[in-house]
């Protein structure tokens, strides 16, 4: 394994907690469309001492926002761990090895290796992509970079190598459903180490595929988490429901959120007074909230799920209601 | 084939800029059978430039032709006065044409009237779909005869990102996930395994990564270089 004298692979926070055997909490940041350090200080703030880590987004839904690893250092200043994404979207593997030994170099030990999503969503559509490689080919490479201390092409590091815990995602959901646990299976074969599977909110379904997981054997390799997230409104759960490919979310889940609002069901925005309005999406969230909760409590009886990845983008106030809410606070001590 | 798309009559206008003379040059071989370029498509286009420049009181004086092939230079010598002739020459080939007519002949001024699309086959009449990026290492061995290099919008080597719904591509319902495609054709084959192989980070340097590429035949050539 690695050359640690601790028995860890890189010691990060997150790979403690995950080694100590306690369900590990992530969150996520999404840096600015600007070079503002403060919303990342104050994004920062609200999750501090919640989770053990954080997801620090790379250009996430291809608009362009501040770096990453840049954020990430702001982020770590903070006294939070960041966990470093990286997409191919947008850089070949000479960028992606060179941002890891600057990362590495700012002390950032976590890394979550994606394709990246299209530019065709994001805000410069006419851009062209990189795609040297894939999510899978990054994950081997950096898993390389720390075992045997060697670049993509072979070559040695003069000196310090970049070490990070390597992570990678799953969509449980997306199509085709039966190669999903394969392919999870692959990435973890391929070096991962943790995995950020895409947003749950059917358990049922998540349970199916926990099992087919835990009969390749590949949950014992690799600490598995689930992603989750409060939803806002009936609207946006029915939104990713119909349009969110590889999200599943169950009418029981819009039924709840649905009720939560019933007393001014059938009432368009325009026709509500605004504290009215104030006063539906509260409702709205609360159930959104204590949906989350529920959620991670039934993800947590799940044999082979190693912790939680909450997803609560531009709503980072609900990470603490949720953890107090899945009693996963205070965060263990590792 | 290449396939080609002929470019909007005000950008070919605009091309000819103060020309005189306009020679539409078809070619009859790949834009001919996708519909772009041949001597049916250059006739059309000329009449329409006729036709144009009449109503802007600035009459052009127009012919037509179209070769067997533009990309060779054997078949622009059978047009080589009416190229020398014009004052600009419309090209209706792939922009390797375009090319050959402008190497091959210097003093003569070349533009395309098409946009050169991509490399691939009518899927039925009137519908052309990309097959082959020429990545110039071909992995259509392993992947079932399906390619993702050109038909998966993230060129994914290992399988389908989450983005692949009931056989779509999320960047638009009208293309198919090719992953799931290989998935389906390498399942009815029995031969899924090559799908939980960790396919390397691909050599780009035979492709367009590499630079312009050159092909050399020595066993077919008729003046070697050190001669």
């Amino acid at each position: 394994m690695s050359g640690n004298d601790n028995g860890y692979l890189v010691g990060s926070q997150l790979e403690k907690m995950f080694r100590a055997g306690h369900f590990a909490v992530t969150g996520e940041l999404g840096p600015p469309q600007s070079a503002d350090p403060e919303v990342i200080r104050e994004k920062a703030s609200l999750l501090k001492g919640l989770v053990d880590a954080v997801n620090i987004t790379d250009n996430q839904t291809a608009i362009v926002r501040m770096s990453s690893i840049g954020a990430g250092t702001i982020v770590l200043q903070e006294g939070l761990e960041p966990v470093i994404q990286m997409t191919c979207r947008d850089r070949n593997r000479l960028a992606i090895q060179a941002d890891l030994l600057g990362a590495h170099a700012l002390g950032m030990r976590n890394l979550l290796c994606l394709t990246g999503d299209h530019q065709i969503f994001g805000n410069h559509p006419t851009a062209k992509n990189v795609y040297d490689m894939d999510s899978l080919q990054m994950v081997n490479m950096v898993t390389e970079m720390r075992e045997k201390g060697i670049f993509e092409c072979g070559d040695e590091f003069k000196g310090t190598k970049a070490s990070f815990l390597v992570g990678a995602a799953a969509a449980p959901f997306a199509d085709p459903i039966e190669f999903r646990p394969l392919r999870l299976a692959k990435k973890i074969k391929a070096g991962a180490n943790f995995i950020q599977t895409q947003l749950v909110y059917d358990v049922k379904e998540f349970s199916k595929y926990m099992e087919k997981v835990r009969d390749l054997g590949v949950h014992k390799e690799a600490f598995i988490m689930a992603g989750v997230g409060p939803i806002k409104s009936p609207g946006m759960a029915k939104y990713m429901k119909n349009n969110v490919p590889g999200i599943l979310v169950p009418d029981d889940v819009i039924d709840r959120m649905s009720e939560a609002g019933k007393k001014w069901a059938g009432k368009k925005a325009a026709d509500l007074a605004p504290e009215e309005k104030k006063a539906r999406s509260k409702a709205w969230q609360e159930e959104g909230i204590k949906v989350c909760i529920d959620l991670i409590k039934e993800i947590k009886k799940i044999d082979g799920v190693a912790g939680v990845h909450i997803m609560a983008i531009e709503w980072e106030e609900a990470v603490k209601p949720i953890v107090e809410g899945a009693d996963l606070f205070p965060r263990p001590e590792v | 084939m290449i396939t080609g798309e002929q470019k909007p009559l005000e950008e070919i206008q605009s091309l000819l800029g103060d020309a005189k003379k306009v020679l539409v040059l078809g070619c009859g071989t790949c834009v001919t059978v996708c519909f772009a370029g041949g001597s049916r498509e250059a006739q059309i286009l000329s009449s329409s430039l006729r036709m144009a420049s009449k109503l802007n009181k600035q009459p052009l004086d127009v012919t037509d032709l179209t070769v067997q092939r533009q990309c060779e230079w054997e078949y622009l010598d059978e047009v080589e006065k009416e190229i020398a002739d014009a004052d600009v020459v419309l090209s209706l080939a792939c922009g390797i044409g375009v090319q050959a007519i402008a190497e091959h002949f210097p003093e003569s001024w070349v533009v395309p009237g098409l946009n050169t699309t991509f490399l691939g086959l009518p899927t039925e009449q009137g519908v052309w779909e990309e097959r082959c990026a020429a990545c110039g290492d071909c992995i259509l061995g392993i992947t079932g005869g399906i390619c993702p290099i050109a038909r998966c919008s993230k060129t994914l080597l290992n399988g389908p990102c989450g983005g692949s719904e009931a056989g779509h591509c999320e960047i638009d319902p009208d293309i198919p996930c090719v992953w799931q495609l290989i998935y389906d054709r390498l399942i009815s084959k029995g031969k899924q395994d090559v799908l939980l192989e960790l396919q390397k980070p691909k050599n780009w340097q035979v492709s367009r990564d590499g630079g312009p590429r050159k092909i050399v035949r020595e066993d077919l050539r008729l003046i070697s270089d050190e001669a």
